[in-house]
C-alpha cells in the first residue's frame, strides 16, 4: 500500500500541486476504498489547476480593495477587551491602520506568554511566574506623595498593604532608591510607610518634580514595560492549561523567566519581534494581528490577500509602510510618487536627477493615457496592417 | 481621435519619459517671444506687442489666428515666450539641490571636494549601482557623497578654504564660519558662476545629470512663459476681463524686472538695486509656488492667495489627482436608480432619453446595412435612431442637421460607420460610488424603458452597496468592440457574482425572496395546477405539468439545475424541516433560505451551482428563481402587522417580573458598592468592577425578557419568520418591538453624562441605577418614557458620528493600500511582481490559487470531489 501512497504523491508533486494539498490529499486517500484512488487523485489535479490564478491579474488591487472594502463596516471603538474585560486592546480599524502605518510601537502592546510543564498545569506556580514578570514601580505602591521645595525633599506615603500584597517590604524600597543619584534616603516612619527622599543637591522645584518622576518610576521588580500580567486558563485535550497575558511586551526578558515556554512566547509588537526575530517572525505577525483584527470583527477575508500585504511590506527585509514614507518611496515611477502625495517635490527631484519613468505600473499609464501592461494587456502582439494606401507598414 | 474610435490600434505608444530642466539656450529657443511690456491689452482691447498677451503665444479667441502656426483656436496649442532677466534669481523648487552642490563642492575650483582617488572610487560604485539597476540605493549614495564632501575644511584640488554654506530658506545662501556666523552673502550669480565652474563628472556623483540638469540651470536667468492657452483670461458677464492667475504673476515679474533693469542702467547704488533684485526673486519665487514657509502668499486684489504653479498640481483638486489620476469621459450618464425586480440581473433599465443621446459606434456592413439605413432615416429624435455617421474619409455628419436623412441613409455603405442610439441588448458599464472593490462597477445589458431612472435588479444591490432612497448611478457606453468583449467575458454581473474577498457569493436572494423560499419550501405549502402553473411560468419553465398538486419543494426543484447539495438552514422553526438534502437537482429535505441561496456567504447552494455549472447557469437559476418566488409570495400575501407585535398579559407580566427582577439586582450591587461591599475584580477599579455587574444583569434582562417574548410567537408571526431564515432583521430587533430595548451605551458605557453627577434632571445627582443610566425597559411598540426616548437618542446619535468618522478614515486607509499595491500581479511563471520587477512572492498567495475560484478559501474542493468520485463507483457497481 504504502508504495501506492508515494506513488500518488509524485503525482501529485509533479502535477506542481503545493505539499499542504498533497498532504492533505495523501490524508483523505488513506480512508477512500483503493479502487477510487486514481480517480480521486486525477479530480484533485484538475479542480486544483481549474482554480489557478491567471496570469496578468492584478493581485495587488484585489488585495487592497478585499481590505478597504470591509474596513468601512468597522467600528472605530479603540478599546475593546480581551476575555473578561481584564486587558485593554486596540482593535477594529484604529488598530488595522496602526499595523499598515508600520508605527513602531503599538499603542496597546500585549504579550501571550505559554508556560512549559507543570507551571502550565498549576495555577499557583503561574501566578509565580506572573509575580516575577509584573513590572511594579515605586509609584504602583505610593499612596500620595508630598514636594517640599523648602527643604528639598521629596516625601513619599507607601501602601503597605499593597506593599506586602506584592511582596516587597519598606527595605526594599529604600534600597532600590538609593540608587536614584544625587539623593539620600530616609525610612521615617515605617509604621505608616513614610520615606523621604533628600536631594543632595542645589535644587529648585523643577528639579524636584523631575526628581519625583523619578521616583516614582524606580523599578522594584518584575520586567521592564509588563505593565500588568494575568493568568489565563484554557482547555486543551488533555486538561487545562495556564498561559499568562500580559499588557506592554518585553519578549527578550520575558523568554528568560523560569517556567515560560520560550518558543511559545508571542508579541504583537512587529517592530519588537523584527528585532528579536528578524523579517520572516516580524511578517508572520503581521499576518497574525490583521487576521486577528478582522475576525474579531466577523469580516471575512481571505488570507492570501493578508499575505500578500504582508509581503509587500517586509519583502525587502525592512518593514516598510503601506504610504508616502515607505511603499509608494520606494517605487521607481515618477508619475507612481508624484500622484499619491507630495506631489512637487517629486518632480523637482526626478527632473534634477533626470529620471526616467519607463511606464510599467499602473498610475504612470493612466497618467498618460495608456493601457497599463496587466490582465488583458499583458500580451502584445505585433502585426502587419495595410494601410489604406495599400502600403504594408510595420508595426 | 475619431479615426481611432472603432479599436483600431494606436500607432504609437509613449514608452518612458524623461525629465530634465530647461536650459537658458532651450528657454530660448522655445520662445517666440520676449517679453518687457508688463500689460495685456491696450485702450481698445487688442493684445500689446511684446506683452502679457502677445498674439504670437497663440489665441483664444474664435475667429483669430495665431501670429506664429496662424492656426484658429482650438488648433493652435500655443507658444512659449520668456522673460530676459535683468539679474538671476534662484529657483525655490530647487533650493535643496542648489545647497547640496555649494555644499559639496569647491568655491574656487567647483571640483568635489574629495581627493581623487575617493571620487574615483565613488565613481565606480556609482556605476556598479546604475548597472545593477538597484535604484534604491542611489538617494543613500548621492546623500553619503555630500556629506562626506561637506565635512572638508580645504579643497584637496586647489587648496583653497572651504567655508560652510548655510541655506536661509526660502533662497538666501550664505557663507558662514565654524560657529555658523555669516561671513558673506551669496547673491544669485555668485551661486551661478559657482555652480558653473562644477565639472560634469563630479556633478553625478551629487545626485545631477549633466545632460539635462546642470545645477547652475537651476538658477533662472531666462524666465520661460507659458503660452496664453495655459492661462486663459475670462470674460466676465459685464463684458469685464479677468486674467488668470498665472497672468497676474508675470505681470508683476516682468514689471519688476524693468524697473531692475532700468535701476542697473541708470547706475543706482548696489543697495537699490538689491531691493528691485530682492523683489523679483520674491515674485518668481511664488510664481512656482505661492505656499513656501517664511514668505508670504501674494495675493489678488480681493485679498485672496494667487493659485500659481505649484498649486496647480498639488492636492485633491490639483492636476496630478483631479485631471492625471482621473479624468473626465463622454458618453456617460448618470441619473437616480429604482428597482425593477422583473429584469435580469445582468440588465439595466435605461430611460429613453438617455438612450437618444448615448451612442455606439457601429460599422456598415452588407449584413446590418438594411437596419442601419432604417436608424438613420429615423435621425436623433425618433428612438430606435442614430445621432452621427461618420464617412469613410473619417469627417462626421451630424443628423441633427441632415435635412434629407433618406438620401443620407441610401448613401451609406461599408466604410461608413454609424453612431446609433443604445438599444436593448447593448454592453454598458454601470458603477456607483464609492467604488470600494471592483464589483463597484459591472457590465450590464441594456434594456430601454420608459421613465427616467435607470432601474436595476435588487438583487445587486448589495455588490453595488445601493439602495433607492435617492442614490444616483453612472453609466458608460463603451465605444469599441475590444472594450465590449472584455466587460462581456469578465465585467458582467453573472461573472461577478463570486467576490475575491472571501471566495464566495455576493449576489444572492436577499430580503422577500428569502422569507418566499421558506414559506415556499417549508412542508405544508401545497399548491394546485393553476397555481403551480402561474409561478412555474413566471421562473420560465418550458416542461410539462403533469400532477394535479405539487409540494413547494417540488416545484423549487423544478428551476433547480442538476446538482447534488447537503446543507443545514439557519431558521429553527422547524427542526424537523432542517437538514437541506438536495439530490441530483431534488430537493428531497429541508427549507431553502439565507443558508442555501442568501448573499454574502460562501459554501451554499448557490455557490455550488456557480461553480459547478457556471456563471450563465447560475444567473438563471437566480433569475429565474427569484421570479418565481416573487409570484409566489404575491400570492401568498405576505405582510406585516401591527398586532403581530401584540404580546398578552400574561407575557408582559412575565417581562416585568424579569425585568424588574434584575433592576432590583442591580441595586443590591450599588448597595454593597455604597457600604464598600463589593470584591474587586483583578484588573478593574471598584467603579469598573460595579459598571461590569451592572452591565451583564442588564444585559442578562433584555434577553431573557425577549427569550420570554420568543415562547409566546407563532410560527407564522411574519417578523419571527423574517428574522429566522435572515431575510431581514435579528430576533433582537423583534424582542426590541414586543419586550424591552435594553440599554443604551455611549463609547460602550453606560451613559453618565448630562448634568452634574447625573444624566438628567429628573434622576437625583449620583442615582447610578438602571434607568437613571440609560436602560430603557419599554419597548418599542408600546413606547418609550420621555427619559428613554433621550437617551436612545443620544445612543443614535453616537453610531451616526461614528459612521461619518469612520468612512473618511477607511477611505484614506483604502487609497493608501491601492497606492501601495496597485502594481503587483502575477506573471506568467506564477510569481507576484511589483512594476519595477521586484518579486513579492514566488507563488501567489502559498498556493497559486486564485480567492474568487477558491471555496470559501478552500484551494480544493475535497469534501465534493470525495462525494463524486464514490458516487461513480456506486453508479457503476448498480450498473
Amino acid at each position: 500500500m504504502p508504495e501506492d501512497l508515494e506513488r500518488y504523491r509524485r503525482v501529485m508533486e509533479n502535477a506542481g500541486l503545493p505539499p499542504k494539498i498533497v498532504e492533505e490529499a495523501l490524508r483523505r486517500l488513506e480512508k477512500l476504498p483503493r479502487e477510487v484512488w486514481g480517480r480521486f487523485v486525477e479530480e484533485v489535479i484538475k479542480d486544483y489547476e481549474s482554480r489557478l490564478v491567471e496570469p496578468g491579474e492584478v493581485v495587488g488591487v484585489v488585495a487592497a480593495q478585499s481590505m478597504g472594502e470591509p474596513s468601512t463596516q468597522m467600528t472605530l471603538r479603540t478599546f475593546h477587551y480581551v476575555g473578561i474585560r481584564e486587558l485593554n486592546v486596540t482593535l477594529g480599524l484604529p488598530r488595522l491602520i496602526e499595523l499598515v502605518d508600520a508605527r513602531s510601537k503599538p499603542s496597546t502592546p500585549m504579550m501571550r506568554i505559554p508556560l512549559k510543564g507543570e507551571y502550565a498545569k498549576n495555577e499557583e506556580l503561574a501566578k509565580q511566574v506572573v509575580k516575577e514578570i509584573e513590572e511594579l514601580l515605586v509609584g504602583d505602591l505610593t499612596v500620595r506623595y508630598e514636594i517640599d521645595p523648602f527643604e528639598g525633599q521629596v516625601i513619599l506615603y507607601i501602601d503597605l498593604e499593597q506593599a506586602e500584597r506584592r511582596d516587597v517590604g519598606l527595605e526594599d524600597i529604600v534600597k532600590a532608591l538609593k540608587k536614584v543619584r544625587n539623593t539620600d534616603v530616609f525610612l521615617d516612619d515605617p509604621e505608616k510607610g513614610i520615606i523621604r527622599v533628600v536631594y543632595l543637591e542645589e535644587f529648585s522645584y523643577v528639579k524636584l518634580r523631575q526628581l519625583k518622576d523619578k521616583i516614582l518610576s524606580v523599578r522594584l521588580k518584575g520586567i521592564p514595560g509588563i505593565r500588568r500580567a494575568i493568568v489565563k486558563k484554557r482547555s486543551t485535550g488533555d486538561g487545562i492549561e495556564y498561559y499568562i497575558l500580559t499588557e506592554g511586551s518585553n519578549i527578550r526578558a520575558v523568554m528568560k523567566v523560569p517556567g515560560v515556554d520560550a518558543r511559545g512566547v508571542r508579541s504583537n509588537d512587529v517592530f519588537e519581534v523584527y528585532r528579536e526575530f528578524g523579517i520572516e517572525a516580524a511578517r508572520q505577525v503581521l499576518i497574525d494581528e490583521i487576521v486577528g483584527v478582522l475576525r474579531e470583527q466577523g469580516l471575512d477575508v481571505d488570507i492570501r490577500h493578508i499575505i500578500l500585504l504582508a509581503d509587500a511590506m517586509t519583502f525587502t527585509g525592512r518593514i516598510r509602510q503601506i504610504g508616502r514614507h515607505g511603499i509608494v518611496k520606494d517605487k521607481k515611477s515618477v508619475f507612481a510618487r508624484a500622484a499619491f502625495e507630495v506631489v512637487t517635490t517629486h518632480l523637482y527631484n526626478a527632473s534634477a536627477r533626470g529620471e526616467v519613468d519607463d511606464l510599467r505600473g499602473v498610475a504612470e499609464n493612466i497618467i498618460v493615457g495608456q493601457p497599463m501592461p496587466y490582465g488583458t494587456a499583458t500580451l502584445g502582439a505585433y502585426f502587419y496592417m495595410r494601410e489604406p494606401r495599400g502600403k504594408q507598414v510595420k508595426r | 481621435m475619431m479615426a481611432f474610435r472603432l479599436g483600431s490600434p494606436p500607432r504609437y505608444y509613449i514608452k518612458s519619459i524623461k525629465f530634465g530642466v530647461l536650459s537658458p539656450e532651450m528657454v530660448r529657443k522655445m520662445s517666440v517671444v520676449s517679453l518687457t511690456v508688463p500689460d495685456t491689452y491696450d485702450e481698445d482691447g487688442s493684445p500689446m506687442p511684446f506683452g502679457l498677451m502677445d498674439r504670437r503665444m497663440g489665441t483664444l479667441e474664435p475667429g483669430q489666428r495665431c501670429e506664429t502656426c496662424d492656426g484658429r483656436s482650438g488648433e493652435c496649442p500655443g507658444h512659449f515666450g520668456h522673460i530676459e532677466l535683468a539679474l538671476p534669481v534662484i529657483h525655490v523648487g530647487f533650493t535643496k539641490h542648489i545647497y547640496n552642490a555649494l555644499r559639496a563642492t569647491c568655491s574656487k575650483c567647483g571640483r568635489i571636494t574629495l581627493s581623487d582617488e575617493v571620487i574615483e572610487k565613488k565613481r565606480r560604485l556609482l556605476e556598479y549601482i546604475k548597472r545593477t539597476g538597484n535604484y534604491l540605493r542611489e538617494t543613500g549614495f548621492y546623500e553619503k557623497v555630500i556629506k562626506e564632501a561637506a565635512k572638508a575644511t580645504k579643497c584637496p584640488h586647489c587648496g583653497a578654504k572651504k567655508d560652510k554654506v548655510k541655506l536661509e530658506k526660502p533662497t538666501t545662501f550664505y557663507l558662514v564660519d565654524e560657529r555658523n556666523k555669516p561671513i558673506k552673502h551669496l547673491s544669485p550669480k555668485d551661486v551661478r558662476e559657482w555652480l558653473e565652474k562644477i565639472p560634469d563628472g563630479d556633478v553625478r556623483l551629487i545626485g545631477f545629470d549633466p545632460e539635462v540638469a546642470r545645477p547652475e540651470w537651476m538658477v533662472i536667468t531666462v524666465l520661460p512663459v507659458p503660452p496664453i492657452s495655459v492661462r486663459p483670461s475670462i470674460t466676465l458677464e459685464s463684458g469685464e476681463r479677468s486674467e488668470d492667475d498665472l497672468t497676474h504673476k508675470l505681470g508683476d515679474i516682468v514689471r519688476t524686472n524693468e524697473k531692475l533693469k532700468s535701476t542697473i542702467e541708470a547706475g543706482s547704488p548696489q543697495m537699490i538695486i538689491d531691493e528691485h533684485w530682492n523683489l523679483l526673486q520674491y515674485h518668481i519665487s511664488t510664481y512656482f509656488d505661492n505656499e513656501l514657509a517664511g514668505i508670504s502668499p501674494a495675493v489678488h486684489r480681493s485679498g485672496r492667495p494667487l493659485k500659481t504653479l505649484a498649486q496647480r498640481l498639488k492636492g485633491k483638486d490639483g492636476r496630478f489627482r483631479n485631471n492625471l489620476s482621473g479624468k473626465r469621459v463622454d458618453f456617460s450618464a448618470r441619473t437616480v436608480i429604482s428597482p425593477d425586480p422583473y429584469i435580469s440581473i445582468n440588465e439595466v433599465g435605461v430611460p429613453v432619453e438617455v438612450a437618444k443621446i448615448l451612442t455606439v459606434p457601429e460599422p456598415v456592413t452588407e449584413h446590418n446595412i438594411d437596419a442601419l439605413r432604417q436608424l438613420v432615416i429615423n435621425g436623433p429624435e425618433k428612438y430606435p435612431g442614430a445621432n452621427y455617421i461618420i464617412r469613410p474619409d473619417g469627417r462626421a455628419v451630424d443628423l441633427r442637421f441632415v435635412r434629407d436623412r433618406e438620401a443620407m441613409a441610401e448613401r451609406l455603405g461599408p466604410g461608413y460607420i454609424v453612431e446609433r442610439h443604445l438599444m436593448d441588448g447593448d454592453l454598458v458599464l454601470f458603477n456607483r460610488q464609492p467604488s470600494l472593490h471592483r464589483m463597484s462597477m459591472m457590465a450590464h445589458h441594456v434594456k430601454v424603458l420608459p421613465y427616467k431612472t435607470f432601474r436595476i435588479n435588487p438583487i445587486v444591490c448589495p455588490p453595488y452597496n445601493a439602495d433607492f432612497d435617492g442614490d444616483e448611478m453612472n453609466l458608460h457606453v463603451p465605444q469599441s468592440k475590444e472594450a465590449w468583449a472584455e466587460m462581456k467575458i469578465i465585467m458582467r454581473v453573472q461573472e461577478q457574482m463570486l467576490t475575491p474577498r472571501y471566495g464566495g457569493v455576493i449576489v444572492g436572494a436577499l430580503h422577500d425572496y428569502i422569507s418566499s423560499a421558506y414559506l415556499l419550501t417549508r412542508r405544508q405549502t401545497k399548491l394546485d395546477r393553476f397555481k403551480a402553473a402561474l409561478i412555474l411560468g413566471m421562473a420560465n419553465y418550458k416542461g410539462p405539468l403533469e400532477k394535479s398538486e405539487y409540494t413547494g419543494k417540488e416545484l423549487f426543484s423544478l428551476v433547480l439545475p442538476k446538482v447534488d447539495y447537503e446543507g443545514e438552514a439557519l431558521m429553527d422553526i422547524d427542526p424537523e424541516d432542517r437538514k437541506v438534502v438536495i439530490k441530483e437537482g431534488k430537493l428531497i429535505s429541508g427549507v431553502i433560505d439565507h443558508n442555501a441561496i442568501g448573499d454574502q456567504k460562501s459554501k451554499t447552494l448557490l455557490h455550488k451551482i456557480i461553480l459547478q455549472e457556471g456563471a450563465e447557469k447560475g444567473r438563471e437559476f437566480l433569475d429565474n428563481l427569484s421570479w418565481m418566488l416573487l409570484m409566489f409570495l404575491d400570492m401568498y400575501g405576505f405582510t406585516m402587522g401591527l398586532d403581530e407585535e401584540d404580546l398578552p398579559e400574561d407575557a408582559k407580566k412575565e417581562i416585568k417580573k424579569v425585568i424588574d427582577r434584575h433592576i432590583k439586582k442591580v441595586n443590591e450591587y450599588i448597595q454593597m458598592y455604597r457600604e464598600g461591599k463589593l470584591e474587586r475584580e483583578p484588573g478593574a477599579t471598584l467603579e469598573e468592577t460595579l459598571e461590569q455587574k451592572i452591565i451583564s444583569e442588564l444585559n442578562m434582562a433584555r434577553d431573557e425578557s425577549g427569550k420570554i417574548a420568543e415562547r409566546y410567537f407563532s410560527p407564522n408571526n411574519s417578523v419571527l419568520i423574517t428574522a429566522k431564515t435572515g431575510a431581514r432583521g435579528k430576533m433582537l430587533n423583534l424582542t426590541q418591538m414586543t419586550a424591552c430595548i435594553g440599554q443604551q451605551t455611549i463609547r460602550g458605557e453606560r451613559i453618565r453624562r448630562g448634568y452634574l453627577n447625573r444624566t438628567l434632571p429628573h434622576f437625583k445627582p449620583g442615582d447610578l441605577g438602571a434607568e437613571a443610566r440609560g436602560f430603557i425597559k419599554s419597548n418599542y411598540k408600546e413606547g418609550l418614557r420621555p427619559t428613554e426616548f433621550f437617551f436612545h437618542a443620544m445612543s443614535g446619535r453616537e453610531g451616526l458620528v461614528d459612521t461619518a468618522v469612520r468612512t473618511s478614515q477607511s477611505g484614506y486607509m483604502q487609497r493608501r493600500l491601492i497606492n501601495a499595491l496597485l502594481d503587483l500581479h502575477v506573471e506568467y511563471d506564477g510569481t507576484v511582481q511589483s512594476a519595477e520587477g521586484f518579486i513579492i512572492q514566488y507563488l501567489y498567495g502559498e498556493d497559486g490559487i486564485d480567492p474568487t475560484r477558491s471555496v470559501g478559501g478552500d484551494p480544493v474542493d475535497f469534501d465534493e470531489i470525495e462525494r463524486r468520485v464514490l458516487k461513480e463507483i456506486e453508479v457503476k457497481a448498480s450498473a
